[in-house]
């Protein structure tokens, strides 16, 4: 059995992160539309992801900081196709 | 890789405008849902502002995600400012915090709350 980019996606956080909570949710299927992904990922795979995460390591980073730490995880899926990554990062008690 | 002459352009653009977006399409006609809330954004607070449009050009389109270290697009600038991407932009929207980085920046702005 193939383990989803989702899975993936969701392993790396918690392998990265001292997270409270984590959850990756595929929204490819919202933006269908999109005929041609750049990275060449087919129609229909796995293309837009939200991710939220609640982590104490985000107390005291700014937002970008914080985006920039859960980007740095995927270089690996938005060369393979992953087009989009809507970001929920908050610190406990946020 | 991107090139430098493509760097350097995008450095000319953000430093010789006060507020830049680099997104897919235009500001009255996006191509994607996330650049299109950021101009929806801006449009609402009535912000002037250089829309670079990065389907028209590869080069900055790639070139952009190195020169940010961010890797999607949209991308707000404020006074050579890297402020971040549509998730971003929303929530400090909705906080109050937009209105007061670009009053801060000295960006005219219209202040909903003193309307």
């Amino acid at each position: 059995m193939t383990v989803s980019v989702r899975e993936r996606m969701e392993s790396k956080l918690r392998q990265a992160f001292h997270a409270a909570e984590v959850e990756v949710i595929d929204e490819s299927h919202k933006h269908a539309g999109h005929i041609v992904h750049e990275g060449g990922a087919p129609h229909g795979g796995e293309t837009h992801f939200r991710v939220r995460i609640v982590s104490p390591d985000f107390a005291g980073k700014s937002r970008v900081e914080r985006h920039r730490a859960v980007n740095a995880l995927f270089a690996e899926e938005f060369a393979a196709g992953v087009h989009a990554l809507a970001l929920e990062t908050r610190a406990p008690g946020e | 890789m991107s090139n430098q002459q493509t760097l350097d352009r995008i450095k000319q653009d953000i430093e010789s405008n006060d507020v830049v977006l680099f997104m897919k399409g235009t500001p009255n006609f996006p191509q994607c849902g996330f650049s299109g809330q950021v101009a929806k954004i801006l449009g609402h607070l009535e912000v002037p502002y250089k829309g670079v449009n990065v389907l028209e050009d590869m080069e900055v389109r790639e070139g952009i995600k190195a020169f940010s270290n961010w890797p999607t697009i949209p991308q707000l600038y404020i006074k050579g400012e890297f402020i971040g991407g549509c998730d971003i932009v929303r929530e400090m929207f909705q906080s109050g915090e937009l209105v007061s980085a670009f009053k801060t920046a000295g960006v005219p702005v219209k202040d909903a709350a003193q309307a």
